[in-house]
């Protein structure tokens, strides 16, 4: 198939493969995080890791967005579904995403009208096809998506719907990877930068991840062939003492981004004073909310949201997962007490959430070491 | 009735009127019969199902060996949306999926049942079509509509139309199969591309945006099931047809019940253009789409040439290629060689991404 095999050539990777080889330094290891759940289902679903010499290992990053939702701001979700009059419009991945009091897929066995949407653009038909019902829509995600949900705010608003509303739940990528690299916990190489989220913001904001923190962000496609060249361009710029921001994506990415994209973003949202994020805590400036003039889309603004505060499971440790502390299987609920059938965090219920993607994927590899290691 | 008294005098039958299905025509009475005669006697008309008893009579065929055949027996219900999708529609599909759920049985079909819950409204010439697909679905098949029922329920309270059929049907005298007997060893065979009816109906639901040209494979597999046991009974050690889930998940029940590994080389796996293409757009792995006339199976490998030719020489097999082999380990995990070079494991499916394909 046109545009997809080319990006997927054995012969390709091999050579890519030995290029990485070669620029490892001996007795040195490197851990780079790939920061968009794409890019983690990828490394699994292909099997990307066989190319990859020991001395690199790969860590997941917190750019997935169901994996980051906070379980009190599901309990909101559900709080403002559960109203008499109100059909709640979600993306299916949000579905089994377990709140304190269960999923939006329990909430909806007990009554409440929730249905699955592709885009917040069938969430504003509904609510013309349901003039009787307050129609929410779920946003989630991060710059990837928020542009889609501004222009839907900005064309209920020119239509008059009145029964339209957003609880908006938009994060942005910066922040969480200025945290994660503040903290000192752990010690990443360089990042494997999201290639959606960058179309919109351009490759521009990540100049102070290479400036202040002196870590290379190379921003990388979703094909298997973009994540191996762009560990190649990593490893490239740590052989010679560099650190800069660099964009293998240039297919899709422009340095400066989607100026349409970021302006209907600034039109409609501005930054939450601070936001949780699910094992990341509170992150200042991490998040979006309508600006005032929208307040009558603003589903936070028409009905009580409780504004929970839950704190995570005691067992999972989405948190470090989430923080390249460690990895998937190293958790001590993995594979036991959560599953993607029972999951007791987020990362393992979408199927680019680490733990999901492991899961599905990757357990193989990991039974082989194992094997290997007895 | 029974053959030898005379068939009573014809009794007046109500006319069908209108042009939807009323609740009327649930109740029982005249505009019943007048539904059941006008589409579904019309459209199956034979001579167990014509008198309308409550159920129908069947004459078991004598095998060649004993004397005293083993019957598989089998019911699935349908509840597809949309109601028609390109390459076939809820009948040809609830005739289809029985037929094909004996096929894996290794058998041959004897008599269907088909059950109607429909929903107030449904077009009558829509419900005709339906019941005429029925009819095509299981002369193409070699069987027929035995008996039936019909009801009929309030708007708001089915989708249209609902079918659950049941079949009986002959298994082969030399078949042996069971998903527990695959043996390492044994190859993989599927009798074509994957993953053509759930993203055909994905698509014709109308919801995504995206138009491909794509077709059900919805098809009776009977005839491909007998030639393969004719030709190497033996060394078939399990047939499947790979519905919801998909391959993935029919491969995952095989290494589970046998205790086996399964190794799949993507490279090898028959997936369409365009159902590749919608896959990729939709970020769905065809592994897991439905198939509903593809069937899975495992063969020994002594005889896996022999049962790969006598698929291929059979019209619904001749794309079928060996897609994998049965190993010893990993026991009960089903892995995948990646046409990229990687492995990776190959799970059952937890949440349905497709649901109401079938």
């Amino acid at each position: 198939m046109r545009f997809v095999d080319e990006y997927r050539d054995p012969a390709k990777a091999r050579a890519l493969a030995r290029q990485i080889a070669s620029l490892c330094e001996p007795g040195r290891t490197y851990k780079l995080m790939e920061v968009c759940g794409g890019h983690t289902h990828t490394i699994y679903k292909h099997g990307l890791e066989a190319y990859l010499p020991e001395a690199v290992s790969l860590v997941h990053g917190p750019g997935c967005p169901v994996c980051v939702i906070p379980m009190g701001r599901v309990d909101d979700a559900i709080a403002i579904a559960s109203q008499p009059g109100v059909t709640m419009a979600t993306f299916g991945d949000l579905m089994r995403v377990p709140g304190r009091r269960g999923s939006f897929l329990d909430a909806k066995a007990k009554g409440a009208d929730i249905r699955m949407v592709y885009s917040p653009l069938d969430a504003l038909r509904l609510a013309r096809e349901l003039p009787d019902r307050q129609v929410v829509f779920m946003a989630i995600g991060f710059e990837t998506t928020a542009p889609s949900t501004a222009v839907t705010v900005l064309r209920a608003q020119a239509e008059g719907v009145r029964n339209f509303s957003v609880f908006c739940n938009h994060v942005t990528i910066i922040p969480p990877l200025r945290a994660i690299l503040s903290s000192a916990e752990v010690a990443l190489d360089g990042f494997i930068g999201p290639g959606h989220v960058s179309a919109v913001i351009g490759c521009r904001p990540y100049e102070v991840i290479a400036r202040e923190h002196q870590k290379p962000v190379v921003v990388t496609g979703f094909e298997p062939l973009d994540v191996l060249q762009a560990v190649y361009m990593l490893m490239r710029q740590l052989s010679e003492r560099r650190a800069a921001v660099e964009n293998q994506y240039s297919r899709v990415v422009s340095w400066e981004g989607n100026p349409a994209a970021l302006q209907v973003i600034d039109q409609t949202m501005e930054l939450r004073p601070s936001f949780e994020w699910r094992g990341l805590g509170d992150i200042p400036y991490s998040a979006l909310k309508l600006r005032s003039r929208y307040a009558a889309f603003d589903a936070e603004e028409r009905f009580e949201v409780p504004g929970a505060r839950v704190a995570d499971p005691r067992a999972c440790q989405c948190g470090q997962v989430l923080r390249g502390l460690i990895q998937p299987w190293q958790c001590r609920v993995f594979a036991k007490a959560c599953t993607p059938e029972r999951p007791i965090g987020t990362c393992m219920v979408s199927s680019e959430g680490a733990c999901a993607a492991y899961y599905n994927f990757g357990r193989r590899h990991r039974q082989a070491q194992k094997a290997g290691q007895r | 009735m029974t053959s030898g008294q005379a068939a009573p005098a014809a009794r007046p039958t109500a006319r069908l009127e209108g042009e939807r299905v009323t609740l009327a025509h649930g109740s029982g009475g005249k505009a019943t019969q007048a539904l059941v005669q006008a589409v579904f006697v019309e459209a199956f008309h034979n001579p167990r199902l014509d008198p309308l008893e409550d159920g129908a009579v069947l004459e078991v065929p004598e095998t060649a060996t004993n004397g005293r055949p083993r019957l598989a027996y089998t019911t699935d219900s349908f509840v597809v949306s949309p109601l028609f999708f390109p390459g076939g529609c809820i009948g040809d599909l609830a005739v289809n999926g029985t037929v094909n759920d004996l096929a894996a049985c290794g058998a041959q079909p004897l008599a269907l049942s088909a059950s109607f819950i429909i929903e107030e409204g449904l077009a009558l010439a829509d419900l005709r079509r339906i019941a005429q697909a029925m009819a095509k679905a299981a002369r193409a098949a070699g069987t027929e509509v035995a008996t039936g029922d019909t009801k009929v329920v309030q708007r708001g309270k089915a989708d249209g139309c609902f079918i659950t059929t049941s079949g009986v049907g002959a298994v082969h005298p030399g078949a042996r199969l069971s998903i527990a007997n695959a043996r390492p060893g044994d190859r993989v065979i599927v009798s074509g591309p994957v993953g053509d009816h759930g993203a055909t109906v994905m698509l014709a639901r109308g919801e995504l945006g995206i138009s491909a040209q794509v077709a059900s494979d919805t098809a009776p597999l009977n005839g491909l099931v007998a030639a393969l046991l004719d030709e190497a009974a033996a060394g078939t050690h399990a047939l499947r047809d790979p519905t919801r889930g998909g391959l993935a998940t029919v491969l995952n029940e095989v290494a589970a019940a046998s205790g086996v590994g399964v190794v799949l080389d993507e490279a090898a796996i028959p997936v369409r253009t365009a159902v590749r293409g919608a896959c990729e757009l939709l970020g769905i792995d065809p592994l897991y789409v439905a198939c509903e006339g593809r069937m899975v199976a495992v063969v020994a490998p002594d005889l896996a040439d022999r049962a790969l030719a006598a698929m291929r020489a059979h019209p619904l097999g001749a794309e079928a290629t060996v897609v994998g082999e049965v190993t010893a380990e990993p026991a009960g995990m089903v892995l995948e060689k990646t046409a990229f070079g990687g492995t990776r494991v190959v799970d059952m499916l937890s949440g349905d991404p497709l649901p109401r394909i079938c």
